[in-house]
Order: structure tokens, then C-alpha cells, then sequence
């Protein structure tokens, strides 16, 4: 979205950095374009060494929350919220950098609106089973950003997730969600 | 430059957008020094605003076998001042083939602080550990690096209410007719984890579990206590 305006109903906020790491973005358009543009120029570089290493997700995260502080501190700020998703040593990881360069990792992150609606629900979920499917994670986003477009008025019933597994990351665009307005009938003032 | 988490009211009025180079992310950690033992203690939730980021980060940074560091405020500072702080710490193993005590620390600490005097790392920091001699000593710091050895000191949200406990039951300050016991670990451990609890009450940034370490010369134990999490 512009604002209230609904500008572009196609655009990609989920990137594949790797087969181990996968970045999600909330922010300013053109900052992400910037970071992303940065990001492939070094993985590319990264191919051309030939060395057999990639980036992990624990070193992409590191050096991302480097270059949002110094840029904070520079009063220049990418105005961006980073979610670094990926899988290390057999562990996944999931990481949260904000513009100002506060960063923490946690099994469950959320941006924006997320917070307030999603996070409750994912780590609800986590806590009642923190060994889920992959099946039963994705079922589970799928409730979060159903949610999220019944309350956010700025969202559209569109989506796409990016999974990464220990066989690599891929990225399942677009989602649309059932959704079920008939409530809406029941609500006095707007039938 | 739209935010979405900035306008969350329609409104169509002129808004100005400011933006503030640090963020509160609240946590509180507490220092008590021993005989020859000293204790660590903070909590693990890290906020902004009325919102939870996560209930698994304490606020205390091993830096040597013998010295915790607890830093509070503002996290992407805590993050880069820990960052630094372990740099120099290698920088000064590799260059004395020693490592270095916690009042060297403490004095570096203060000048990297005050070297930042004009735009200052917004955290609350305390060293503790044991000194040259063994015995267990606690320096507490200001964002821009003022600092003193004190027996014991909370710094961070709910620094305010728990330093005036720890006032009256470790200083004994202005009790009549009280014997001065020199406090055990156990006492010391238990005293942190009911001041905790207290604290946890009332203050909203503080709570989801304390992690405790005991540093001694054989070395640094570490337990976590749930707190609540509301």
C-alpha cells in the first residue's frame, strides 16, 4: 500500500538469499530494493569464490544488523523491518532486525501489524507443540495472515511464504485465503 | 516515508515524522558482590512499547571466566557494545598474553562509553566479578561512563524499585541493633530471585524468567527462575 491507497497488488516481500537463508521484509519499498540488490551482488560474488561456503543465516543476520546500526547512526536509516529465516547446523533459525538496529532471534517473529495479531497465535501454537509439521506451520500462517486481512484494513487476501528446510528454501506464491464474511451480515450498522 | 507501524490513525491532518535514533527496550539486571563469590542476575524479556519481542534474552554477557557484563536500554547499543567490548578483550589478550581483570575492564568500558560523550550508547551496564585478590566487586556505569565500585546495584526499568530493597537488606542502611552477617551464596541467590519476582509485579518491562550467575574461582554457575508473563 501508498498509504490508504492499494498501489501495487503484486509485489514480493519475501526473498531467497541461499538454500540455507530466505529474508522477509516490512518497510519502505525502495530501501528493501537497495538491500536486496547488495545482498545478490554478494552472494554472487560469494558463487564466483568457488569455495563451497554460503552464507548462513546467523552470519547474513550478523551483518545485516551491522548495516542498519551504522546506518541509524548515520541518521540515514533504511526504513525497514528484516525477519533472517533459515536453517544452521540443523537447527532453523529465525531472527528480527529493525531500523535501528535492534536484533533478536526467538522461534516465533512477527513486523507491523503481526505483532499485535499474529505472535500471540504463532506462539500460542509453538508452546503447544514446538516439534509442528511442516504442514501444521504452514496451516498455521495461513490462519495469521487470514487474520491479518480480515483486521488490517491495508492488506489484501494475497501472500506468499518462503520455507526453508534443510534440502534448501523455496518460495510458494501466490497464496489466496478462504475467507468467510458471513459474519459481516450479523453486524449491526453495516448489513 | 510511509511507516506502517507510525500511522496506525487515518488522520489528515500534518503530521511531522521525527525519527529517534534510539528505542527503550527495558530489562533489568542486579549485581551483588561477595566475600569471594559475586552474583549476576537479569531478566530475559526484551520490548519496545507496550509489545512483547521476545521472553528468552538476558541482559547479562559473559566477557572472561571471571566477569559478567549486565547492560540494559537500548538493545541495538547493547548489541554493538558487546560486540566491541569482546574485540578489545581479544585485542588485549593477544597483545599482554593475559586476560584481563574486572577493574581493567570496568576502566575500559568507561572510556569506550565516554568516547561516544555526544550521540552515547543508551545502556545501563554493571561489571561484576571477582578482583585480582578474589574477593567479589561490582562497578555500576552511566550511558556515558561514570562509574564506582559498589557491594551491590540494580540498573535498568525497575532499577528504582529494587535498589532500595536491596538497600535495606544488604546494606542494612539505617536499621538499628543489626548484626552484620557476611551473606552466603544461597541467601544471596534466593534474595535476587524473590527481588525479581517483586519487580516483576509492577513493572511491565521486566518478567518471563531471571537468569542467575554465581561467578566464583571455580567458575561461573548458571540458573534460570520463571517469572510471570504478563
Amino acid at each position: 500500500s501508498y498509504g490508504a491507497l492499494a498501489r501495487y497488488r503484486n509485489l514480493s516481500r519475501v526473498m531467497k538469499v541461499n538454500d540455507s537463508a530466505a529474508i522477509g521484509i516490512s518497510g519502505d519499498y525502495a530501501d528493501y530494493q537497495f538491500m536486496k540488490s547488495v545482498i545478490e551482488q554478494r552472494v554472487i560474488d560469494e558463487e564466483c569464490l568457488n569455495d563451497g561456503f554460503q552464507y548462513t543465516p546467523k552470519s547474513l543476520f550478523s551483518w545485516m544488523t551491522r548495516v542498519l546500526y551504522n546506518r541509524r547512526s548515520n541518521f540515514n536509516p533504511l526504513w525497514n523491518t528484516f525477519i533472517v529465516g533459515g536453517v544452521q547446523d540443523g537447527e532453523p533459525f529465525l531472527g528480527y532486525i529493525d531500523k535501528i538496529g535492534v536484533a533478536y532471534n526467538d522461534p516465533t517473529i512477527a513486523s507491523g501489524y503481526g505483532a499485535y495479531i499474529a505472535a500471540p497465535l504463532l506462539r500460542d501454537a509453538f508452546e503447544a507443540n514446538p516439534k509442528m509439521s511442516l504442514a501444521e506451520a504452514e496451516k498455521k500462517i495461513d490462519e495469521c495472515m487470514k487474520v491479518l486481512y480480515y483486521r488490517d484494513a491495508r492488506s489484501l487476501n494475497k501472500y506468499e511464504v518462503a520455507i526453508v528446510t534443510k534440502d534448501g528454501t523455496m518460495i510458494k506464491s501466490p497464496i489466496v485465503s478462504e475467507t468467510n464474511w458471513e459474519v459481516a451480515h450479523m453486524i449491526k450498522g453495516y448489513e | 516515508m510511509m511507516d506502517p507501524m507510525l500511522n496506525e490513525e487515518s488522520s489528515y491532518a500534518p503530521k511531522q515524522t521525527y525519527f529517534s535514533p534510539y528505542a527503550m527496550n527495558g530489562g533489568t539486571c542486579l549485581a551483588i558482590a561477595g566475600e569471594d563469590f559475586v552474583v549476576v542476575g537479569s531478566d530475559t524479556r526484551l520490548s519496545q512499547g507496550f509489545s512483547i519481542f521476545t521472553r528468552d534474552l538476558p541482559k547479562t554477557y559473559k566477557l572472561t571466566t571471571s566477569t559478567v557484563l549486565g547492560a540494559c536500554g537500548f538493545h541495538g547499543d547493547v548489541l554493538t557494545l558487546t560486540k566491541v567490548l569482546n574485540a578489545r578483550l581479544k585485542m588485549f589478550e593477544h597483545e599482554h598474553h593475559k586476560k584481563m581483570t574486572t577493574s581493567e575492564i570496568a576502566a575500559m568500558l568507561s572510556t569506550m562509553l565516554y568516547h561516544r560523550r555526544f550521540f552515547p550508547y543508551y545502556v545501563y551496564n554493571l561489571i561484576a566479578g571477582l578482583d585480582e585478590e578474589g574477593k567479589g566487586v561490582v562497578y555500576s556505569f552511566d550511558p556515558v561512563g561514570s562509574y564506582g565500585s559498589d557491594g551491590y546495584r540494580a540498573r535498568g526499568s525497575a532499577a528504582a524499585m529494587l535498589q532500595p530493597l536491596l538497600d535495606n537488606q544488604i546494606g542494612l542502611k539505617n536499621q538499628q541493633n543489626v548484626q552484620r552477617v557476611s551473606l552466603s551464596k544461597e541467601k544471596v541467590v534466593n534474595l535476587v530471585k524473590d527481588v525479581f519476582i517483586s519487580a516483576a509485579e509492577r513493572d511491565i518491562y521486566t518478567g518471563d524468567a531471571v537468569v542467575v550467575h554465581v561467578i566464583t574461582k571455580d567458575g561461573t554457575t548458571t540458573e534460570r527462575f520463571p517469572l510471570r508473563r504478563d
